[in-house]
């Protein structure tokens, strides 16, 4: 049920992020989720894309350190407290999030979060018997 | 003031007498006691009866910092070790430190020259002395210390650092000579000023500036800014440590040498041959006074010229001209002298590390401060940016703890260090000095 994330990382300086947006529009590479963490002098780009061999290989032909995450991609409710509930569950079971964030497209009526989560296989178990919908990484990348 | 009348302003047919019988001496002792140097004696067929006047040093063979270091670290002591009373270091070119090591009579020879060497600057008896060089392995500090107490003035051992507390002094105990490297000086008058303190308000006569390189823009900056006349002075551990050459405040045009005690030459670094005054290469030492740790030709890979012409303060002793570059690539940041590889090999000790890095120093405020772009490759990377933070604070206190200097860290990505023909470009120095 995981999916894959690409992290790359990126100096603190202007154009980086276009940079890499066009290697992987010249690489015919889809974006489906992006966000960027950064510092004063340095940043993490995390992307779902389409096609990770394809994006992976374009961005370190171009000289970037890249590297595969495994993530959960989870069925948020479009409604006021429906993050929340998915928060509260992982921190009752004591799961730590290191990170996440929204995914463009829908699914459905729902929104869809990126979770950076540890221990990944726990957590999916947990969301699941919880009735949280994860999307299986297959069809994330094409959603 | 001249302390040692006799000494240093000495004929120079009766220098040169003392300094062959004082070299002839040392050759005797190292032979005898130092198996490196009797090796390398054997090696090139000679014997200390070979060495008959000055110019016969020539025929014998360099020492290098690479020889210190294979004998790390007392294998160049000339004393059995009952009759060391001191041991210093200074950073290496792999890690290791150079290790010297001195007798009491060695601790008396440092002082008197430093009592010299303050004299010349200005100091007298009567005089507090503010001494803001650092105590330790270290030799700055001790080295002035003892040589302030020689000389009798009053020493206040503030050593580096705290400056805030320093200026507190410096208005209420009312020093009135500084001793510093050059760029703390300008650090304390901006923090002085940044307190409501002028320069102009206390009752600084002198300062003694050396450890690190400067240059006749940054004296007169720091005459102007400390309302004190800046003198230069020049020392090494391996040679003994501050108080090898001292301007004297009169003429403030190059560094006297104390030829009763150092032997100097400027050597071509490429082929090894002796130069002739006015030439600049690098300066090569010999002391023959010293007993624990006497060195021969030692190669200080500092780069001058020596300046044999009489000097208007009346010291016979041959000038050396303010150090203008390094014929290696270190680097001395506050004081602390730092090698590239040494920071290599605090990288290259780390797993995850790439060997790709860049040293770049600036001097901000006056003081100097060294950045180190590390590249981020797949075994440094982490998707989460709080796990890189970690990695750049444990370069740092890696360097820190290894090298005695502060960094900053700075993550760079892969490429971003210029190679050229293969090899990076290790350093770049932005310090205009
Ligand atoms: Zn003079």
């Amino acid at each position: 049920m995981r999916a894959e994330q690409i992290s790359v990382f990126l100096e603190n300086k202007a154009g980086r992020l276009a940079e890499v947006s066009a290697i992987l529009a010249e690489a015919d590479v889809n974006i489906r989720a992006l966000a960027l963490a950064d510092t004063s002098d340095f940043g993490v780009l995390r992307l779902i894309v389409n096609d990770n061999q394809k994006a992976i290989q374009a961005l370190k032909n171009r000289g970037f350190t890249v590297s595969k995450t495994d993530v959960v991609a989870v069925e948020v409710e479009d409604r006021p407290g429906g993050l929340h509930r998915i928060l509260d569950i992982l921190h009752q079971a004591g799961i730590n999030v290191e990170y996440m964030y929204a995914f463009v497209q829908h699914s459905g009526k729902n929104a869809v979060m990126i979770f950076r989560i540890d221990p990944i296989d726990e957590a999916i178990k947990i969301l699941q018997k919880n009735k949280v919908t994860v999307i299986d990484g297959s069809k994330v990348y094409t959603m | 003031m001249i302390l040692d009348i006799g000494f240093e302003t000495m004929p120079r047919e009766d220098l040169e007498a003392i300094v062959l019988r004082r070299l002839k001496a040392t050759i005797d002792r190292v032979y005898a006691n130092v198996p490196f140097y009797r090796k390398k004696f054997e090696e090139n067929h000679i014997t200390p009866n070979d060495i008959k006047s000055l110019e016969d040093l020539k025929r014998i063979p360099f020492t290098t910092k690479e020889d210190l270091r294979d004998n790390y670290p007392f294998g160049m002591f000339a004393v059995p070790m009952d009759n060391v009373v001191r041991i210093h270091a200074s950073s290496g070119t792999t890690g290791k430190p150079t290790v010297v090591g001195y007798t009491a009579r060695d601790i008396n020879t440092w002082a008197e020259v430093m009592a010299r060497s303050l004299a010349a600057g200005g100091a007298t008896r009567g005089d507090i002395i503010h001494n803001a060089y650092g105590y330790g392995l270290f030799t700055g500090g001790l080295g002035v210390h003892y040589g302030a107490e020689k000389l009798g003035a009053s020493v206040i051992p503030v050593s580096g650092g705290n400056t805030k507390r320093q200026v507190v002094i410096m208005k209420d105990f009312g020093p009135t000579i500084l001793t510093a490297t050059p760029s703390y000086a300008l650090h304390l008058s901006e923090v002085a000023e940044e307190m409501g303190v002028s320069f102009e308000d206390l009752k600084f006569k002198f300062g003694i500036f050396g450890a690190e390189p400067w240059s006749e823009n940054m004296r007169e900056e720091i005459e102007r800014q400390l309302n004190l006349t800046a003198v230069d002075i020049y020392g090494l551990s391996e040679v003994i440590g501050p108080g090898v050459a001292i301007e004297c405040h009169e003429a403030k045009k190059g560094l006297h040498i104390f030829e009763d005690h150092f032997i100097p030459e400027i050597i071509d670094p490429g082929t090894g041959e002796v130069l002739p005054y006015g030439e600049a290469g690098e300066l090569v030492f010999t002391t023959i006074t010293k007993e624990a740790f006497p060195v021969i030709r030692y190669r200080t890979r500092d780069i001058t010229s020596l300046n044999p012409e009489p000097c208007i303060c009346g010291r016979t002793h041959i000038r050396m001209n303010r150090v203008t570059g390094r014929t290696d690539d270190m680097l001395i940041i506050r004081g602390v002298n730092v090698f590239p590889s040494q920071i290599e090999s605090v990288l290259m000790e780390m797993d995850e590390v790439e060997p790709y890095y860049q040293l770049v120093v600036d001097r901000k405020d006056n003081l100097d401060t060294l950045t180190v772009l590390v590249e981020v490759g797949e075994r440094l990377f982490s998707d989460e940016v709080k796990h890189l933070q970690d990695r750049e604070r444990k370069i740092a206190k890696n360097i820190k703890d290894y090298l005695g200097v502060s960094a900053k860290v700075k993550l760079v990505e892969p490429k971003v260090i210029a190679r050229s023909q293969g090899k990076a470009v290790r350093v770049i120095d932005n310090r205009k000095i």
